[in-house]
Order: C-alpha cells, then sequence, then structure tokens
C-alpha cells in the first residue's frame, strides 16, 4: 500500500513519518511525499497531514494551509472515502478545512507541551485503531501549544453520540481524570474521527513511538492498523 | 478608491479564554480590582483598494469567514474607511 | 593625521580615537560615514575578537576528528560512517536582557544558520542560561525560555539539553548561549569561502529593515541606563521563514552550482560579504539597490548594518543562478543578486551608479588592532575557609538535602524542557534531565552524546579551576551516558576586560580550558567570546565560561542513563571524596556563603573514573550513572532515585579520616560518579577499576521509596519529588 505525506512549508513531522512507513513500517508500504503547491495524490490510499507549523501557524494553526492547492485533491478524496490522517498541526488543518468538526485553542496552561500521554482508544470500528483494543491505553507523546480541543455543546453532544471520539488522554490506568488533560480539552478528547469513519485527527505524535529506542511502540500498532486495512482492500 | 479596513476578531462568549482569563488577573493582581473579565482578541488593519465602499465591505466579511475568523471559535467585526 | 571625526560619531560606531587613527593611517584618507560604520562594527570585539583572539590562540584547536576548526561559521568533527557533527556555541546575552523572548529567539536563530551554513541540517539544539534569583528574575527567565521554545518548537529542531542557573550577579546581565549540532556528510560540508571572481551574490530571505543596526557593537558595551532608548537594536526572529530557508539550503548543498553559503548574523551585509570574500582570498562588489528592502527610505549606512534575521548570502557560479533561484521559488523565498565576487582584495559597495564605500576586504576583516589590556591578578579572596564556622549542631542531613532539592539551581528543570520539544527527529534516545542527551545517528547504531556546561561560581572564586572543572564537567556527562568526547565549542562570558582584574580572568579561564583540552585531547572547533556583561546598577557577572561537548557512542545500544532501575542493585561511588565545600550550593543554600577554594582538579584521575564508567557500559555492567557535580553525592543519588522512583538504603556514611561528614554527603569533589548495578556485575566491576586504578566504595542498594543513610539521612521520596519539582515554578 502506498502512504502520502503532505509537505507544507513550515511542516516537520514529514521526515518523520516517512521515516516510520519507509524504515519500520515494512516492504508492504511505500512512501510518497505530496506537496502542497501539487494537485495530484500520487495514487496513495492513505493521506497523512504532518505535524508542524504550517505557514509559521500565523493567523490561527492550520488556518493558511487549508487553502493550498494541494488541499482541494485532499477534500475529494476525503469525500469519496479516501483515508485520511492529520497528527497534531494536520488535525488543526482538518478542522480548519471543516473536514473534521471543533477547533484546536490554546492550551489552558498557556505553554507549549512536550511529554508522553496516555490515550484511551474509545473506539476501534475503523482503520486506524483496528488493531487495538476497546479500552487499550496506548503511551503516545504530544508536542503542541494549541491543542486545547473545543466544540459547541451541540458537536460534542453529536460527537459522544455517534461514537465518534476516538483517543481521550487518560491516567496510566485508563481513567479520564482532569490530572491527565494536558491541554484542556474539552471531555479529554485527543482525537476524533468524522461520521463516515475515514478521517482522523489527534494531537499525539504516534510516528515518535514507533520504535523501541524512542521510548515505545505504541504509535506503530496506529500506522500497521492502516496498513493492514489498505492491504485488505486492495486485496479485496 | 484607497480603503483601510479595521477588523476585530475575538473569541466567541462560549469560548474558554485561557490568555483573557490570566491577563485579568494579571490586571487584578496590579491593583486593577475593578476588572471582571478581559477577553483577547486579534486586531487585523487591511489596506485595499476597491471600487467603492460596500464592495469593500462584502469583500472583507468574505475575507473575515473564509481565513481571517474561524467561525467555530470566533466573532469578527470590522469598519471600513476612507484612508489618504 | 588630521582627523576631523566628533566622539560623538566615534561613540556611534564604538570605536577608539586610537582606533580611529589606525584606520585613516592603513586607509591613507578619511573613510567616509558608510565605510566608519562598517569598520566599526566588523572592528568590535563581537566580530574581530580584538581583546580575546591572543588568548584564543591558546586553545588546542586541532585533532584526528577534526575536519574544521575555528575560524568558519561552524566547527565540525568526523563521527565515522561518513557522518561530520557539525557544531558551536553564540551568545545572545544583551539582545536578551533588553528583550527576554525576542533576545533569546534569535539567538537561537542565528545559531542554526550558522550551522545550516556548513551543509549541516540541524538536529539538535542546547541552551546555557543565566538569570538573576527567582522570582525577582521571572521576567528574564520566562521571556528567555518562551523565545527558545518558540523558535525551536516552530522550526522544528529539538532542544534536547542545557542547563540553567541563578545568582545575584546575573540579574541585570542574564546570560543566554545558544548551541547547536548538525549533521552532514563529510564529503558535503561547506565552507563560506566566496571564491571565483565574477560569480554571484545572491542574498535571500528576509527583507532588509532597519533592525538591530549596531547590534554587534551594542554587544561590545556594558548595558547601561541608555539601553532602554537602543531597544530597536533588537531583531523579531521569524522562525517560519527560516525552516523555508532551511530546507532551501538542504537542496543548495547538493547543487554543484553552489560555491559557499554564509549566513547574515551581526554586522550583517558587511560582516558577511567581507568574511565570505576573505576567507577566499577575494574581493567583493555589492550593489545596495538590488538589496530588497522592508522600509523605504533607508541609506546605504542602513543597509549595509542592518541586522534584520533570517537572511544568507549564497555565492553562486556565474551563469548558473536560475538553478538557486529555482529552488528558493520553490519555497517562496525571495532572492536577489546583489553583487559578485571581485579579484580585486576590495570590498566595493555602491547604490545604481554612486560608489559608496570601497575598504580594503583584509582591512576590515583583520584590520582592527589587537588590544592587550592590563592584566590583574584578584587577591586571593579564595582564602581558605575556616571549616569549623559551619558546623551545624546538630546537622540534619535530611532537612539540608531537602533545602537543596529545593533550590532553583538543583530542581526539576522538566517545567523547562516540557516547553521545548525534545522530540522531533525521531532521534532523541536520551531526553533532556540527565547528564547528557544522546540522539541517534539514522541508519547506522552510532549516537552521539550533548552537553553545555559550566560553573560561574567556581571561576569566580578561581577562573584557571573553574574553567577546568567546566571542561571535566562537561566530560564526565557525557560519560555518565555511556559516550566519549569527541570536540569543544565554548562561549566565554566575561565583564568589562578593559578591568584589569577581569581580564585577568579571562586569560586565567582561557588557560584553564586550553590545560583541561589539551589533557583530555580534546579540541575546541568553535566558539564565541561576550565580554563587557555588566551594568552600572549589578556590576560584573562571574567570569561563566560555558562548555558545550560533543561525543560519540559507537554503539548507542550501550547508552545508559542516571535512573536507579533494580530493587537490589548496588550503588556505587566511583572515585574519592574530600573537604571540597568550597563554592559549593550546600554552602550558598545552608550558609548562605559563597566563598573558599573550588574543588581540586587532578585530570588524570577524571580520564580513569570516565574511562572506567564508559568501559563498564559497553560490557554492560551499569544499570545506571550519574556525574556527581552540584550539591555532592547525596544529591546525585537522590536524582537517581527520583529519575527512577526508587530509593536507597544504605548503613551509615563513614567518611575517611578528615572528611567532614557533610563534605562526604555534600562536597562537590570532582571525578566522581554515583553507579548503580546488579550484583553479578560485581566482580566484573572489581577487575575493571583494579585493572583502571579507580577506586570506588559501595554506598548502600536501591531499595524501597525513601533514602535512608542508617542514622543520618531519611527522607521520603514523595516529599523529595515535591520539593524538586516545585523548585522551578
Amino acid at each position: 500500500m502506498r502512504f502520502g505525506v503532505v509537505v507544507f512549508p513550515g511542516t516537520w513531522s514529514d521526515r518523520d513519518c516517512g521515516w516510520v512507513i519507509d524504515q519500520v513500517l515494512g516492504p508492504d508500504c511505500e512512501l510518497r511525499y505530496l506537496w502542497h503547491k501539487d494537485r495530484d495524490l500520487k495514487g496513495v490510499d492513505c493521506v497523512i497531514l504532518p505535524g508542524g507549523f504550517s505557514y509559521g501557524d500565523y493567523l490561527r494553526s492550520g488556518a493558511i494551509a487549508r487553502f493550498a492547492p494541494l488541499m482541494e485533491s485532499v477534500i475529494e478524496f476525503a469525500d469519496r472515502g479516501g483515508l485520511v490522517w492529520g497528527i497534531c498541526n494536520g488535525f488543526q488543518v482538518l478542522c480548519e478545512a471543516g473536514l473534521l468538526p471543533g477547533a484546536l485553542i490554546r492550551n489552558q496552561v498557556l505553554e507549549f507541551r512536550c511529554e508522553w500521554t496516555h490515550l484511551l482508544v474509545e473506539q476501534t470500528d475503523n482503520p486506524f485503531t483496528a488493531l487495538c483494543e476497546r479500552r487499550q491505553v496506548l503511551r503516545i507523546p504530544i508536542a503542541h501549544g494549541e491543542g486545547n480541543y473545543f466544540a459547541d455543546p451541540a458537536t460534542l453532544a453529536a460527537l459522544e453520540e455517534a461514537d465518534q471520539v476516538v483517543f481521550r488522554y487518560c491516567d496510566p490506568n485508563g481513567l479520564v481524570v482532569p490530572s491527565a488533560n494536558p491541554n484542556g480539552s474539552l471531555h479529554n478528547i485527543a482525537g476524533v474521527i468524522n461520521q463516515r469513519g475515514n478521517v482522523l485527527g489527534m494531537m499525539p505524535h504516534p510516528e515518535r513511538c514507533s520504535e523501541a529506542e524512542l521510548g515505545g511502540t505504541d504509535g506503530l500498532l496506529l500506522f500497521r492498523s492502516v496498513a493492514e486495512h489498505a492491504l485488505r482492500a486492495l486485496t479485496a | 478608491m484607497k480603503l483601510l479596513a479595521k477588523v476585530v476578531v475575538t473569541p466567541k462568549p462560549v469560548v474558554n479564554d485561557p490568555q483573557g482569563v490570566t491577563v485579568g488577573q494579571g490586571l487584578r493582581s496590579l491593583g486593577f480590582g475593578e476588572v471582571e473579565e478581559v477577553r483577547v482578541g486579534k486586531y487585523l488593519e487591511i489596506r485595499l483598494d476597491a471600487d467603492g465602499e460596500r464592495e469593500a465591505r462584502e469583500r472583507v466579511a468574505d475575507m473575515c469567514r473564509k481565513l481571517l475568523a474561524n467561525g467555530v471559535i470566533e466573532d469578527f467585526k470590522f469598519e471600513v474607511m476612507a484612508r489618504s | 593625521m588630521a582627523t576631523a571625526v566628533s566622539e560623538k560619531k566615534l561613540k556611534e560606531v564604538a570605536l577608539s580615537r586610537s582606533e580611529y587613527q589606525h584606520l585613516v593611517s592603513r586607509l591613507g584618507r578619511e573613510p567616509n560615514d558608510v565605510e566608519l560604520g562598517m569598520v566599526g562594527v566588523l572592528w568590535s570585539e563581537h566580530c574581530s575578537y580584538k581583546t580575546s583572539k591572543s588568548l584564543l590562540r591558546r586553545l588546542p584547536t586541532t585533532g584526528e576528528a577534526v575536519l574544521q576548526g575555528p575560524g568558519e561559521n561552524a566547527g565540525a568533527v568526523d563521527i565515522g560512517e561518513g557522518w561530520a557533527a557539525v557544531f558551536k556555541v553564540e551568545s545572545h546575552n544583551h539582545p536578551s536582557a533588553i528583550e527576554p523572548y525576542q533576545g533569546a529567539a534569535t539567538g537561537v536563530g542565528g545559531i542554526l544558520r550558522d550551522v545550516i551554513a556548513m551543509g549541516a541540517r540541524p538536529v539538535a539544539l542546547l541552551d546555557s542560561l543565566r538569570f538573576g534569583p527567582l522570582p525577582a528574575s521571572r521576567h528574564h527567565f520566562e521571556g528567555v525560555v518562551g523565545g527558545i521554545g518558540g523558535y525551536g518548537n516552530c522550526i522544528g529542531v529539538p532542544t534536547v539539553g542545557g542547563e540553567v542557573y541563578f545568582e545575584e550577579c546575573y540579574a541585570q546581565n542574564p546570560l543566554v548561549n545558544a548551541m547547536c549540532v548538525g549533521l552532514v556528510r563529510a564529503d558535503r560540508l561547506k565552507t563560506a569561502k566566496a571564491e571565483g571572481s565574477g560569480n554571484s551574490l545572491l542574498l535571500v530571505g528576509a527583507q532588509t529593515g532597519r533592525d538591530g543596526i549596531h547590534g554587534a557593537s551594542f554587544a561590545s558595551l556594558d548595558l547601561d541606563a541608555d539601553a532602554e532608548e537602543r531597544r530597536p537594536a533588537v531583531q523579531v526572529g521569524n522562525p517560519f521563514l527560516e525552516k523555508c530557508l532551511l530546507e532551501a539550503c538542504m537542496h543548495l548543498v547538493e547543487l554543484d552550482a553552489v560555491v559557499a553559503i554564509q549566513d547574515l548574523g551581526a554586522a550583517g551585509l558587511t560582516s558577511s560579504v567581507a568574511e565570505a570574500a576573505s576567507r577566499g582570498g577575494s574581493g567583493a562588489r555589492l550593489d545596495l539597490a538590488r538589496v530588497p528592502r522592508r522600509e523605504s527610505g533607508m541609506t546605504p549606512y542602513e543597509v549595509m548594518l542592518s541586522e534584520s534575521q533570517e537572511r544568507m548570502l549564497v555565492v553562486v557560479k556565474r551563469g548558473r543562478e536560475a538553478e538557486v533561484e529555482a529552488v528558493f521559488d520553490a519555497w517562496d523565498l525571495e532572492a536577489a543578486i546583489v553583487g559578485e565576487v571581485t579579484d580585486d582584495d576590495h570590498l566595493t559597495v555602491v547604490e545604481g551608479d554612486e560608489e559608496v564605500a570601497r575598504l580594503p576586504v583584509e582591512l576590515l576583516t583583520g584590520g582592527a588592532p589587537l588590544r592587550r589590556p592590563d592584566s590583574q591578578p584578584r587577591p586571593p579572596a579564595a582564602e581558605v575557609l575556616s571549616l569549623d564556622a559551619f558546623r551545624r549542631e546538630p546537622p540534619d542531613f535530611s532537612r539540608s538535602l531537602l533545602r537543596l532539592l529545593a533550590s532553583p539551581n538543583l530542581g526539576s528543570r522538566r517545567p523547562i524542557f516540557r516547553r521545548y520539544d525534545h522530540m522531533v527527529g525521531d532521534a532523541t534516545l536520551i531526553p533532556p534531565g540527565g547528564d547528557a542527551a544522546v540522539i541517534r545517528i539514522k541508519g547506522t547504531r552510532r549516537g552521539l552524546a550533548l552537553t553545555i556546561d559550566g560553573n560561574g561560581r567556581y571561576c569566580e572564586l578561581d577562573p584557571y579551576l573553574g574553567a577546568q572543572i567546566a571542561v571535566a564537567e562537561a566530560a564526565r556527562n557525557l560519560a555518565a551516558v555511556g559516550a566519549r568526547p569527541l570536540g569543544v565549542t565554548d562561549c566565554l562570558n566575561f565583564g568589562n576586560p578593559d578591568r584589569p582584574e577581569v581580564y585577568w580572568q579571562l586569560e586565567e579561564a582561557v588557560a584553564g580550558i586550553a590545560a583541561a583540552c589539551r589533557a583530555f585531547d580534546l579540541p575546541v572547533v568553535s566558539g564565541n567570546v561576550s565580554l563587557y556583561n555588566e551594568s552600572e546598577a549589578g556590576g560584573a557577572i562571574y567570569p561563566t565560561p560555558i562548555i558545550g561537548m560533543v561525543g560519540l557512542l559507537e554503539d548507542y545500544h550501550h547508552r545508559i542513563d542516571g535512573a536507579f532501575k533494580e530493587e537490589g542493585d548496588f550503588v556505587l561511588l566511583i572515585g574519592s571524596s574530600g573537604n571540597d565545600l568550597g563554592g559549593s550550593e550546600y554552602l550558598k543554600v545552608i550558609f548562605d556563603l559563597v566563598g573558599g577554594q573550588p574543588p581540586r582538579v587532578d585530570l588524570a584521575a577524571e580520564k580513569a573514573v570516565r574511562e572506567f564508567v564508559v568501559a563498564a557500559a559497553q560490557a554492560g555492567l551499569l544499570h545506571s550513572a550519574h556525574d556527581c557535580a552540584e550539591g555532592g553525592m547525596l544529591v546525585a543519588v537522590a536524582e537517581s532515585a527520583l529519575l527512577g522512583g526508587k530509593g536507597i538504603r544504605a548503613p551509615g556514611l563513614r567518611p575517611d579520616e578528615g572528611v567532614r561528614q557533610d563534605a562526604a554527603f555534600f562536597g562537590e569533589s570532582q571525578a566522581r560518579f554515583v553507579v548503580s548495578a546488579g550484583s553479578r556485575a560485581m566482580p566484573g566491576l572489581q577487575a575493571l577499576a583494579r585493572r583502571q586504578h579507580v577506586e570506588f566504595e559501595l554506598l548502600g542498594n536501591v531499595h524501597g521509596d525513601r533514602i535512608v543513610f542508617d542514622g543520618q539521612v531519611d527522607v521520603g521520596l514523595d516529599e523529595l519529588r515535591t520539593v524538586w519539582e516545585g523548585a522551578l515554578l
């Protein structure tokens, strides 16, 4: 299968995602970088919008990136059911683009946070967490200054109702408590999926914990989930 | 027609504004006890060359909706005036 | 010779009357204003090293691994398998005193560009910071930490290490030293030589505005009451633009159309063109009319001296400009051909048809008369302390330990490094918070160990010893993760060298660094000098030489960290302890005293204990290692316990004859480590210690959740953690 990693000016997790796809995932996975000025998605099976400060995050995180020429193709791709995965800045871009509900505002502490977090997997009926157990606790680091998930009460209720919250910040035992919330996100939300189940946004960085020497391999579960899903789709 | 648009973007009342809360605390600790609430927003000045003020106002509103403000979390208001 | 120039004008360009006269006699005429401004910045201490150059020559700069020594944008060492590590440390003290956030941010931006100019991709940042005590200096502290994070996080280079101390002497003069490490294939290492007459000079990046004019000469003045008014000399950083520049430059180094890349830092266009031409043995011609500007009405003087950030100069082979411009175009970067390399050994500046300056390159870059200020040894303030004066009856070591860990100088640095992205790049194997950071060289088994270190208090008491200790401790930090040192970059932060006592401190400190580096066979490949760190209100800072050091792990699987791991492991103290309380954090925190003699230094013993720890790590004998530094043995033990979440159970400590009990716990004797190891490793460690002639002492065993030395210390980790983690909040 083929992963496409989007590069906006100011993106920096592109190389880390690329490393995992190219060097860790295995021979069945190919990597293509997708340049923001292009429109061609190069036949990829999953588009990753990686972390970084696209356009310096000036004005608002992700606000300018969402107007890149490539994003028109990404939106069409998502509308056709293609897999789109926004990580950190990529999540912010997806919210700005309206592919996911809500917005990411400044961390409650008003400071950047780079640290390991625990995530409760709330939903496994999707291509991104299919290999996880429901209620499994993953250990995945964050690195952001604006990851505080906000949505108005009606949207939030609808998200919960439709089981669209995929990850919540929790303590090591899987308890969703305020002290485990690093940024003030409503309902401890760390990641959400669209109704159709093909567009995922998450603030934590799975590409930073896909090898044991970096402190953990929980991130690899997500990459593998996507890879297996796509391979199944290709052979079906 | 040389015009100037002054745009103010503010967090919606329902959105928590930790920056505003912190600034408010700072003001109160400086002795400004009368401060009840602070909301921190953005101010933009846009210089434009348009056919007329009405057209300009429509364009600026469009700019706000498309890029300058995020309707999920922000409100905007603006005024358009002549500039020399 | 007639010298009509006014005092006011000389003051503005920070030249002395005699320097001006030297300039006139070399030039054979009076310079015009533009020329005077150009000479002023290039003859500043920041650019010319006119006061420190004769001392810096004493530093060892060569060695087997050295690929590039001082004189380029950054130094480089060979790390094997075809890779080079490029690194440099630089100060941004004065700008950070005026505007902490932007001062620190642009300091990071500047050191990144130095590494990029060598063709290397920056892979790690470290910072050495000094502030006045909290809470009074919180404004400086918050601004600087915010600025470092703001720039580093945005550009996507991990900040993996650093150090910070708080002392009264830095209240008016905070120190901000930023170090950057980059990686490049050794055969792709670039140098910034403007060669080849007719080749084009491309200016790329930010437009030129009236930023930071006289920043370089500003850095060479004492901070005084006028500093407020010099605020425009502070620049504003744009890390997003620099990220685009970085990626574009990484493409450029692959093109053979590119002759050289040079960053624009202090003294802007003037210094970058003059230095690149000087290295290339060439001249250059610049047309200011072609320089893209942010503001209208800028004079040639302002354009030549502007310190607008995020600009690079690229020397391109004539006729190949389009290839380079295409790369910049892809990244939406503005580039303009602003001049060309010439063979007339002069820097000629024109604006359209009008010549506005013409000076010999050599006069600009090497013409500053060297200064040799008077030197006056400090009266031996380091009198031997009467230790009896500091006896506490009965001593409460548990309470002392709690007070030490609550000191901002020893407390947990997590409130700082959690604000820095230290993971981007997928290479950070040992994150901040330990003795040294370790990053992997992807595609190999090699790891780089990185640290930055200094102790101004020791240097205040004895600059020669203090500087030696800075080198020794940095090397120990690397050994504590299992690495051997490869090279050094240094930043010399001092007061006004025109005061004989300060110049003496500088002499002594450089001699100390040189002696330690020679003993360890370590080259100094790059560095920076920051003088005039003093103010009317605050006096001079402690002499603060900072040592950045890069070491190699041939196989990163052999790395170790400082955390206790297994219940029951033996805890050992490697090296020998004396009555080294002088200059210690213990004296400062418990007795509010800075005095005595710094710890004695035995460079041979340093090498031996380091080699022991590295060899033991490589043999897989150690579970943890932690360098004993500020706070002494007990603080090192407590930190290993806190990092691992496991305590220690030890019998009462019985110091050697003549060594005080409190010195045994809190003295800062050098050449020591606290390590932990499983029982099976003990025979191996004993044999290794005999072979290496290293002493060690069994302290106790990893156990439970308290620090216990029977009858002497008993304190819970929870209580320790609360004060330790709260020390900086």
